[in-house]
């Protein structure tokens, strides 16, 4: 496998109760990672971006299930490829935290509230490692010291309600990297944070992303944040990539209505005062996708096509993938008829 | 353990809380210090059967002549052994049930809070009696009885405050790190268990109790000569007309220590519930 990590054809369902069949809120995702890659996945509210990555972690719990025909290849450190999403469960505790961990949106509730920061950085050593108890203490300390907190003897001892946001983000980022993960998934690390801090931890995970040689799937809906930090970006719409491509190119060459909506709402400091670009319309709720284009509705380029079939994900250069029928050439055209 | 300190505190700065703390701080000793403090054995007789009040008997005496301060003093043992071992064993079981319940969900869930309904459908002091029908008579098997009927509410209770447990960042953080399972639930999901299983005790244990007099009262509880609130007044019934603080002076203190419990309840609640601080 060259990738690190290869999600293919992943659906996410949602149970409905016996009689109702489930909802697809994710289908056909096929995402590859690659060794030291830094993935954006970008997409608004409920587009499903969370959950998949959730599902890399195996952590989707009662109503949501992955589909049949769902496939998450990851090599391990050893050099196998496993997949994920047949991996036992005492396999995949094993697993989570130490060749895969993930940083939460809201450090405030991510930590609990009962224990100091020692406890719960060496919660994720104890498990991982047959260290004795101040050899953990000695790896938790070096970690707080690499993810620059100052005074990180204290810290320590102190409870998370003690810290400030960032700090808080700080230790999590330290409980995350302290088993030295070969992949890191931050679903949205700095959308809870002030406007200085995020820099400041966007910063700190790009330097630690180079010293711990990690991938990173940095889960936003900032695209400023995927232009600070990602080379490879997929955009999410509705439980469905619409694009994917590098980050240069999603920028320069956009190729989706969507994604091109998406950058045209972005506010500019010092631009020329106009009023704020937004894509009409709301997102189609999950399960009452009409049989053509999910953007279809909202779409300023809609056109017949769009409401009779799905327009499928082709290339429109090479490494830049679309899902649109603006795009897709004239053989799938054809064959969509 | 800084929580119980500060839990004790501020319960003492509610003005119910502190009546409820004292008062049964006051029940408890009388159990504990009964052969100290009562003036007679309980199951002797002492003077003149049925006599009223008086400086030396305080409560009187029974138709055997027993003195009722003293059973009264000795029957507040009985009734604080059957409501904390009874409580015990409906918090324990219903403690593990809705954990497991909650944690799980799925069919382990339907299957325990299925059962768990059944239970409850019941009216307790029925279900107790059934239970004591089935196991026989006597003090032990009372306790269990009561105990088996304590079950449901604190499997319902536990569960909920798992199931809404389950769904902090904290926890879903503990399982993204690798924690195993019953690490979580020890160390994650427990603690915010503590709040809502402390007041249902409390309010287990009068309920227990009264449903111990209850029993004892139908006499299938406590059986005679050994002295249990619900069994004197159970006795006293018969000569209402001619000794009535035969049964003023149990129902009395059955009313009071529940009470009192009660009142501790209601202020552990307000104590714990960390929406109501401010």
């Amino acid at each position: 496998m060259d990738h690190l990590l290869e999600m293919r054809n992943l659906s996410i369902d949602l149970y409905r109760g016996r009689r109702t069949p489930p909802v697809k809120l994710v289908e056909g995702i096929d995402l590859n990672i690659d060794k030291k890659q830094n993935f954006g996945i970008v997409g608004e509210s409920g587009c499903g971006k969370s959950i998949t990555c959730s599902s890399i972690m195996g952590l989707l719990s009662f109503p949501l299930s992955v589909g049949a025909g769902s496939s998450i290849r990851f090599q391990r450190e050893n050099g196998t490829d496993t997949e994920l999403l047949s991996l036992p469960k005492k396999q995949m505790q094993q697993l989570r935290g130490k060749e895969i961990s993930m940083i939460f949106q809201e450090p405030m509730t991510a930590l609990d509230p009962m224990y100091t920061i020692e406890d719960q950085i060496v919660e994720s050593l104890r498990f991982h490692t047959d260290l004795s108890r101040s050899a953990m203490r000695e790896a938790a300390l070096e970690m707080l010291r690499k993810v620059k907190i100052p005074r990180a003897e204290e810290i320590l001892k102190e409870y998370p309600h003690h810290l400030s946001g960032g700090m808080l983000q700080r230790v999590m980022i330290a409980i995350a990297l302290i088993n030295n993960p070969r992949l890191l998934i931050a679903d949205e690390p700095t959308t809870a944070l002030d406007v200085t801090i995020q820099a400041q931890i966007l910063d700190l995970m790009n330097e630690l992303r180079e010293s711990y040689d990690t991938s990173v799937i940095m889960i936003t809906h900032d695209l400023g944040v995927i232009a600070e930090t990602c080379e490879q970006v997929a955009v999410f719409y509705a439980g469905q990539v619409v694009e994917q491509a590098s980050v240069d190119d999603i920028f320069h060459h956009t190729a989706h209505p969507y994604t091109s909506g998406l950058l045209r709402s972005v506010t500019s400091l010092g631009g020329e005062q106009k009023e704020l670009y937004t894509i009409r319309g709301t997102v189609p709720t999950a399960g009452q996708f009409s049989s053509g284009c999910r953007f279809a509705d909202r779409c300023e380029h809609c056109t017949a096509r769009c409401r009779e079939a799905v327009p499928p994900l082709t290339e429109v250069a090479p490494g830049h993938q679309c899902r649109c029928w603006l795009h897709a050439s004239g053989a799938e055209k054809e064959a969509a008829r | 353990m800084k929580r119980l300190g500060q839990t004790i505190r501020d319960l003492w700065k509610d003005p119910m809380g502190r009546i409820g703390m004292i008062g049964i701080l006051l029940v408890i000793l009388v159990a504990i210090f009964a052969p100290l403090a009562a003036p007679f054995e309980p199951d002797k007789m002492v003077a003149m059967p049925k006599s009223a009040p008086s400086a030396d008997y305080w409560f009187g005496t029974d138709n055997y002549g027993r003195d009722i301060f003293s059973r009264i003093l000795y029957g507040a043992r009985v009734s604080l052994e059957v409501g904390i071992i009874a409580v015990g064993i409906g918090a324990v079981a219903g403690y593990i049930l809705g954990l497991l319940a909650g944690y799980f969900e799925g069919w382990v869930d339907r299957v325990i809070m299925c059962v768990m309904d059944i239970l409850f459908a019941f009216p307790s002091i029925l279900l107790a009696i059934f239970i004591s029908a089935v196991l026989g008579r006597g003090l032990v098997n009372t306790m269990i009885a009561i105990g088996i009927v304590n079950i449901p509410v604190f499997a319902r209770t536990v569960r909920a405050a798992v199931i809404s447990a389950k769904g902090l960042e904290y926890v879903s953080n503990a399982r993204s790190v690798g924690v195993r399972t019953g690490a979580i639930l020890v160390r994650h999901i427990s603690p915010n268990v503590v709040a809502p299983f402390t007041v249902q005790a409390t309010l287990a244990l009068s309920s227990a109790i009264l449903t111990e007099a209850s029993m004892s009262f139908l006499g299938l509880g406590i059986q005679p000569p050994d002295p249990s609130w619900g069994s004197m007044l159970s006795e006293a019934r018969t000569f209402m007309e001619q000794a009535p603080w035969m049964a003023i002076f149990p129902a009395l203190f059955i009313i009071v220590t529940i009470l009192l419990f009660n009142i501790l309840g209601d202020s552990l609640r307000d104590v714990l519930d960390p929406k109501l601080k401010t």
